[in-house]
């Protein structure tokens, strides 16, 4: 287990003061002005050197991102943008942050914004997190009138922290669909390149990153990048927040090391599956768009991005969605393709459409309405909607639709017979007993 | 995506209060010159708070107006992003979390307490007091299930807890928002397994709650 001295969010709970007095009594701030005296290229080093991974789903190295960012501005500003529009389902890690230790988010935006030449930085959180957005707020007012970031701060490099809120789009947790509602527009992606580092906020050099990948990064500078690179595993470094909901008998979010097996993960932190270990059906390892994985792929697995890749599964954002025995899986996933029905963006066809058609399928498999062919079938139309449109949001959708077919293609099957034995000859069907 | 419409029924007019007009121009100082379209989505939430929680048709233009921006870019706002109520919403507005992780613990036996306290969706009760809707993951899923009542959101809920929060609310009564099961935030219920030589990196026992944390009162009908 993660030991306490190598926590960041030492306030994850909000047991103490989040404001910034408690932050600085925790560590916050302390040493800031020394990390942008040794230069841009030594921060930007020093995060490639911890490894550190993209906290927001895509596990992208960070230090590399940063230095995606032009060395010489050609006239145009560049901007920072801090992705806080957690929508994920399973996800709730930065909210924690943003209202328990937001200090930690504003001393990373200045370092992160110092290290790629910019001087302005935008977070946009979610709409709907309303309280949390007066928090932040607060914490960077505070900030502002400790001198620790706007003009002529204490640390010698003028730099201004806006708050800006979205209003209940998931799909503008996607880069570029953030930027585009960032400029006032629908959150529509836009077609990559040109990327963000080049063209992104009002078509100035961008970087988005997630919450907490920023709120690390300066505690990997206080302690150096060795300390962080020495906890997790090669190539999956250092800590990270999970998530973890549904049916654990204490579900709760905890900071542990990257790469802690799941059953250690569930059982020290989450009072272990309800129902006990032999009663788990599937978990959904790192938030609704990765594909779920059956028990016998649980019980050793590592919590990392190249562990639960290799089972074409994936880390994500790290939310560990636990589902017993009791569970209906087919209804479980149907209601996430509902979801991302609910949410495309309605740019790209394949995923418009795709989205509704997988959902309204699942929908009938889940009351058992539906022919076996049309289980190939619907994995067919996931292929066709992942890799087909702009963003991500396509895959995502597929995904869980896919995971679901290769493990549990059996539970469609039976409840399919279930279904149509209690048909009669005149295609009526009796009080379907499969229905949940 | 979803048809959403403006409701057919609409005020003649819609004007930003002083104190909402000097707050909206702050919010357009925040971006760089010529880029005040950025300012639409806080401009567009202003004017739905100050319209008791929905956003009508002359609220579209006057945000238009002050963004010098065409009607038509920010009715298109209005409608894709779905926390703009386009039609009356009651005076305590239910958005029921409905995703997989609040779905696994039990936000359907919530939509139960909804449609037989409240009505069905989107219905404003005959006393303008509630109205309902599902909506997608609020991003509370280690304290699901979990309702947001207006700016709060109210957690570990069960039915019994749920209902007992709409009673008090409809009578007026003082509410606690955050989980309603005594638990401090998402810390796992029963006490933290982290962290318990306090949060000091040298070492020095804090863990004494502070005034911000407000573990919220046991409520039931228990």
């Amino acid at each position: 287990m993660l030991k306490d001295e190598d926590r960041i969010f030492r306030n994850l709970y909000g047991f103490e003061d989040a404001g910034l007095k408690g932050a600085k009594k925790r560590g916050a701030w302390r040493g800031t002005k020394k990390f942008l005296q040794n230069g841009r290229d030594w921060i930007i080093d020093e995060i490639k050197a911890s490894g550190l991974r993209g906290r927001g789903g895509a596990g992208f190295p960070t230090g590399l991102k940063w230095s995606f960012m032009p060395k010489q501005s050609d006239g145009r500003p560049h901007y920072l943008v801090v992705n806080a529009d957690e929508s994920e389902p399973g996800t709730c890690k930065d909210r924690e942050i943003m209202r328990h230790d937001p200090h930690l988010l504003i001393e990373g935006c200045l370092i992160a914004g110092f290290a790629m030449g910019s001087n302005t930085g935008y977070i946009y959180i979610r709409g709907e997190f309303i309280r949390e957005r007066e928090v932040l707020q607060a914490a960077i007012d505070e900030a502002y009138d400790a001198k620790l970031i706007g003009k002529n701060n204490v640390h010698g490099y003028d730099f201004d922290l806006y708050l800006h809120h979205g209003a209940g789009a998931y799909i503008c947790g996607e880069e570029t669909a953030l930027l585009e509602s960032l400029e006032g527009k629908k959150g529509q992606p836009r077609l990559k390149p040109p990327f963000p580092a080049n063209a992104g906020l009002y078509g100035a050099p961008t970087t988005v990153n997630n919450v907490e990948s920023i709120a690390v990064a300066p505690d990997i500078l206080r302690r150096g990048a060795s300390w962080f690179s020495a906890l997790g595993r090669p190539n999956n470094t250092g800590t990270k927040l999970f998530c973890i909901s549904g049916h654990v008998n204490r579900p709760c979010n905890v900071e542990e090391e990257m790469g802690i097996p799941l059953k250690e993960l569930l059982e020290r932190h989450a009072g272990g599956v309800r129902g006990g270990w032999d009663n788990l059906l599937a978990v959904i390892p790192g938030g609704s768009s990765v594909r779920c994985l059956p028990v016998d792929s649980c019980q050793s697995l590592h919590m990392d991005f190249d562990s639960l890749a290799a089972l074409k599964s994936g880390l994500g954002t790290a939310a560990v969605i636990v589902m017993d025995k009791s569970t209906d899986i087919i209804r479980a996933i149907a209601r996430l393709s509902y979801f991302y029905k609910h949410e495309s963006c309605g740019q790209c066809t394949p995923c418009r459409e795709g989205t509704g058609w997988m959902y309204r399928v699942l929908d009938r498999m889940a009351r058992g309405e539906a022919e076996k062919r049309e289980i190939d079938m619907l994995l067919e139309v996931t292929y066709q909607v992942e890799g087909h449109t702009i963003c991500a949001l396509g895959d995502a959708a597929a995904w869980p639709v896919q995971g679901l077919i290769t493990h549990f293609r059996h539970v469609i099957e039976e409840r399919i017979d279930q279904y149509s034995s209690n048909a009669k000859p005149d295609g009526a069907v009796r009080e379907p007993a499969a229905a949940e | 995506m979803s048809v959403r419409r403006l409701d057919s029924v609409q005020p003649k007019k819609f004007e930003f209060s002083p104190a909402n007009l000097k707050w909206a121009k702050n919010q357009i100082k925040k971006f760089p010159k010529g880029r005040q379209a950025s300012a639409v989505i806080p401009l567009l939430w202003r004017a739905q708070e100050q319209h008791d929680g929905w956003l009508p048709e002359p609220a579209l233009r006057a945000v238009a107006n002050m963004l010098d921006m065409a009607y038509i870019r920010v009715y298109e706002i209005a409608t894709f992003y779905t926390m703009f109520n386009l039609s009356p919403v009651g005076k305590y507005f239910v958005q029921l979390c409905g995703t997989t992780p609040c779905w696994l613990r039990g936000a359907n036996e919530l939509k139960d307490v909804c449609r037989r306290v409240i009505g069905e969706q989107q219905q404003v009760t005959d006393d303008g007091v509630f109205s309902w809707l599902e909506v997608e993951c609020l991003g509370a899923c280690t304290n699901a299930p979990m309702v947001q009542i207006n700016k709060d959101y109210y957690e570990d809920l069960t039915p019994e807890s749920f209902e007992q929060l709409l009673t008090d609310l409809r009578e007026g009564k003082a509410v606690t928002p955050g989980p309603q099961n005594g638990r401090q935030f998402s810390c796992p219920e029963g006490g933290p397994t982290t962290l318990l030589n306090g949060a000091n990196p040298k070492g020095k026992a804090s863990a004494k709650p502070s005034t911000r944390a407000k573990p919220a009162a046991k409520r039931g009908g228990k």
